[in-house]
């Protein structure tokens, strides 16, 4: 098992999570304590961005919910990019894509945000 | 000259990749035996997000004491004897291919002690792995939720462990809950994780439940799941019983 890795960067009101490694329930403290670095320096947008992502199973999944509703009650905007076509397929299948937009790469998904 | 094919470089497999169910746009029960009623077959998957209620993250856990038996050792009898470990208030009818990702359950609950009518639903199985698997649910259910039932070692024992992230489905089975069914519900996982304990050789195995409702909030947008009730589906099954009893001896 590979450790969770989440680094922030900030551009404007969008700040990008560089989300890298395993993202399983264990998970938790990093991405939380990420997204709200990212709402403490005002960001109204986050882009998680997956192209690190190594393994993810239903404990991660299950974070990306609590994650989002997070988001949904704070005003803050959630986008995806640098998804593989699995974990594409994955979000798809658990139908969290008709909640987080998902964009190629983070490029996209900051143009997206229009900031 | 020899023409040489060039292969496309190829995306290296993800160590998950076996473990997720395939995208499925309509579900199908076709194989599950026993069912006396398929309200799964051509409904689409759904998810916590999906739902009406108030959204719940329930974790219930038993340490395994006086059992010997790995994480890994667990998960396998809970896959292979699902069904047996539930409380009498449901019966659970297990996909032939067993709890691998993609195969759909049917099961018949009691809504409440001593109804008469069974509410006939099911599950797809999202995820599985050596150490979890993971359930979810399809339109008309009750709840729109994923249910993970999963084993850890936390020292030298090891703890069983059902998750739910859910909401409920409709306005009416949100009112239910609100009533005693979001208890009832917490009962029947904690019976079943007290079978397993029972099964896999744990002294007294005794649960400790955690329950944070992670959004307060009703979703009004999704109050429309109602038309697609398994509980309006399954009461509509009972009451024609007459009927089709009659319609049988002629």
């Amino acid at each position: 098992m590979n450790a969770t890795t989440v680094a922030l960067d900030r551009s404007g009101g969008v700040a990008t999570l560089r989300i890298a490694g395993d993202v399983t329930s264990a998970s938790e403290g990093e991405l939380m304590a990420g997204y709200a670095r990212a709402v403490e320096d005002g960001a109204r947008a986050i882009v998680l961005d997956f192209s690190g992502l190594e393994y993810m199973n239903s404990g991660g999944i299950g974070l990306l919910v609590t994650l989002l509703v997070r988001a949904q009650r704070g005003g803050v905007r959630l986008l995806a990019s640098g998804l593989s076509d699995h974990y594409r397929e994955i979000l798809a299948l658990t139908r969290l894509d008709e909640a987080i937009e998902i964009h190629p790469d983070e490029e996209a998904a900051v143009a997206a945000v229009g900031v | 000259m020899t023409m040489t094919e060039k292969t496309p470089p190829q995306a290296p497999a993800s160590r998950d990749g076996d473990h997720w169910a395939k995208p499925v746009d309509r579900l199908s029960a076709e194989g599950v035996a026993g069912a006396k009623l398929d309200s799964v077959t051509g409904k689409r998957v759904t998810g916590p997000l999906q739902g009406f209620g108030q959204l719940w993250q329930k974790t219930l856990r038993v340490p395994l004491e006086g059992s010997s038996m790995s994480p890994q050792e667990v998960i396998a009898v809970w896959k292979e004897q699902f069904a047996t470990f539930w409380p009498k208030a449901g019966r659970f009818y297990a996909p032939l291919a067993g709890i691998v990702p993609g195969e759909v359950a049917l099961m018949d609950l009691t809504p409440a002690p001593g109804s008469p009518i069974k509410l006939s639903t099911g599950i797809m199985v999202l995820y599985a792995d050596d150490e979890s698997f993971t359930f979810t649910t399809p339109e008309g259910h009750a709840l729109s939720a994923w249910i993970t039932f999963s084993a850890h070692r936390d020292g030298d024992v090891t703890v069983a462990q059902v998750q739910a992230l859910e909401r409920t489905s409709d306005p009416f089975v949100e009112l239910a809950y609100m009533l005693g069914a979001n208890r009832m519900n917490d009962r029947f996982w904690r019976d079943t994780l007290v079978n397993v304990g029972r099964a896999v050789g744990a002294t007294d195995p005794t649960v400790v439940i955690d329950v944070v409702c992670v959004d307060k909030r009703r979703q009004w947008r999704h109050a429309s799941n109602v038309r697609k009730s398994a509980m309006i589906r399954s009461v509509g099954h009972a009451l024609a019983a007459p009927v089709r009893w009659i319609a049988g001896r002629n």
